[in-house]
């Protein structure tokens, strides 16, 4: 079963989800041919085919799609490529001169030689351990996405009687899902004094179904030895901190966790890349390429995006650029750094390689706020900005500036570009 | 009377804070909507709001046990959990491709249910990655 194939592409993609679909996609536009992609599952995808809802597309397609028919509108494209798909196949290690070991059970294992690397394996959700919830361990407590994969694909359900700790979007989301096959859910827990997933699904998924969410709670306890048998749920002050006389006890069987997911790293880390404290993903530029030459990132291993739209973006964008390096080569000019100023709490790409281009800038803020305007600054002078009259943390907010752009507060200071600021100010400053 | 009602926009991420204006059932004016469907969908859900559908149904002989559904455009919100109890009744069998109508004219909406991926038969199900 040992494979004595060695293969040598111009590119490897790491991960069949939208971010590799589209990262693929636009390299074999950008005139690359030679292009392995590598993903662990049966089918092309990731998370999208288990994300059976709708909100898919917006902005790329200008269409409102479901999970599935976004990724079926690009596996449908790969299909027409000469993009090799190795599916069921585990990418075990890459090194940081690019060398790909991967493990599948047709091959035995592989070793891959590209002249460029795309990682884009996605992010995985934060699980009990990461929250701290004192209690037994009981059967019946279940990542939102684990849940989600029994519902929609595997036809399997968790549970009856539902408590949703957490109120990102997939948990929302799991909230109408749960509904509409017939379980009970008794209400959305939110730690936070602000929801965790964007407005329009709070209506959608809970005020549509009469499901409570609870700001400023938490699970306290969580009861049963064998199975979940229920929990103490309790009010929270401004520190977090449980109030003790609030807390009451929710008979329920099951305890869905939606509380937050993290870029998946562990083969960026052995590569050598270097990841930022704050994403939990590696470092990148404009053009998605990461510390590590030739090894580009995109999609929610950079960070965690709330749109499958912006992954698609960044994908492609990385796409070009790996398909730029294979083609062209480039040399990188000292990095440009970008910080995040007022209210931001952090943005991607982190720096710059290069000024003479058009660069989109995504990062989220740090706590809601009203009448603000979203700024790029270089120096003091402005290079782009936009009014909002409303931010909010689970929304990303984005910026494209264009190279004339930059030219032009760069004229405006009289000097070269050194950083980049972007930051969110009272919309009267 | 005048009255107003605050709506919250679910057709794009924007989550546009809507408000429209009403007298004796009529609407005066949607203000708040960064767009065109902003407006139609406060009057919508003044009226009578609607949705689209998404749900699951099994597969006979599918590389996966279920197909994933949606309406193809939205129908009344009091219809949902019929028109889920409906398709709950549903069995097809594979292959199915993207876009085939699954069940047509829901509950009378006029409104199909399709298919919203391709899903081939199980070709000896060679699915031991998944776990
Ligand atoms: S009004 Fe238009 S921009 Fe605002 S949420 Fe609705 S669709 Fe989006």
């Amino acid at each position: 079963m040992i494979s004595k194939k060695k293969r040598t592409p111009q590119l490897a993609v790491i991960g069949g989800g939208p971010a590799g679909l589209g990262a693929a996609l636009a390299a074999s536009k950008a005139g690359i041919d030679d292009i392995v992609m590598i993903e662990r599952d049966i089918e092309l995808g990731g998370i999208l085919p288990q994300c059976i809802h709708d909100g898919f597309g917006s902005k790329v397609f200008k269409e409102v799609l479901t999970g599935p028919q976004y990724a079926q509108r690009y596996i449908d494209e790969i299909a027409r490529t000469n993009v090799e798909v190795l599916l069921n196949t585990m990418v075990l290690e890459l090194a940081s001169n690019r060398t790909i070991t991967a493990v599948n059970s047709a091959e035995g294992m592989i070793t891959i030689e590209p002249k460029a690397v795309v990682l884009a394996m996605g992010c995985r959700e934060r699980s009990r351990h990461q929250v701290f919830i004192p209690g037994y361990r009981p059967a019946g407590v279940i990542t939102a996405g684990a849940a989600q994969r029994d519902i929609n694909i595997e036809g399997l359900m968790p549970g009856r009687k539902i408590v949703i700790l957490g109120s990102g979007d997939i948990g929302l989301i799991m909230a109408r899902r749960f509904t509409l096959e017939g379980a009970q859910v008794e209400g959305v827990y939110e730690i936070m004094d602000h929801p965790g997933g964007l407005p329009r699904n709070i209506v959608q998924c809970c005020y549509d179904y009469d499901i409570p969410l609870l700001l400023s709670h938490t699970v306290t306890f969580i009861h049963g030895k064998k199975r979940v048998e229920g929990v103490t749920v309790a009010h929270v002050d401004a520190d977090l901190k449980a109030v003790k006389d609030t807390e009451c006890f929710i008979d329920c069987d099951t305890l869905v966790l939606s509380v937050g997911l993290i870029p998946e790293n562990e083969i960026s880390k052995h590569a050598g890349v270097t990841l930022d404290p704050v994403t939990a993903g590696p470092i990148v530029d404009e053009r998605m390429e990461t510390t590590v030459d030739g090894i580009f990132a995109c999609g929610n291993v950079v960070n965690v995006f709330d749109l499958v739209d912006y992954v698609t973006r960044t994908s492609e964008v990385a796409g070009r650029g790996a398909a730029e390096y294979v083609l062209a080569g480039r040399k990188r000019e000292a990095p440009v750094r970008v910080l995040p100023g007022r209210n931001v709490k952090y943005v991607v790409p982190q720096f710059v390689s290069d000024l003479g281009r058009d660069i989109d800038f995504y990062f989220r803020v740090e706590h809601p706020e009203r009448a603000v305007t979203a700024r790029v600054l270089a120096g003091t002078s402005p290079v782009k900005s936009k009014k909002h009259k409303m931010v909010h943390p689970p929304e990303m907010l984005t910026a494209t500036a264009t190279a004339a752009d930059i030219a032009e507060a760069a004229k405006a200071e009289g000097r070269q570009v050194d950083s980049l600021l972007v930051e969110v100010v009272d919309s009267g400053k | 009377m005048a009255n107003k009602h605050q709506y919250t926009c679910i057709n794009c991420p924007m989550s546009c804070a809507l408000e429209l204006t009403e007298e004796n059932g009529e609407v005066k004016s949607v203000t708040g909507a960064q767009c065109k469907v902003g407006e139609r969908y406060a009057a919508e859900e003044f009226a009578d709001p609607r949705r689209v559908v998404t749900t699951t149904v099994p597969v006979r002989h599918g590389l996966l046990p279920l197909l994933p559904v949606r309406t193809t455009t939205s129908i009344p919100r009091r219809l949902i959990l019929d028109a889920t109890r409906r398709l709950a009744e549903v069995v097809v069998d594979a292959p199915v491709s993207n876009g085939q109508v699954i069940v047509p004219d829901i509950m009378g909406t006029g409104v199909d249910v399709i298919a919203s991926r391709d899903l081939d038969k199980d070709a000896g199900r060679q699915s031991q990655a998944r776990v």
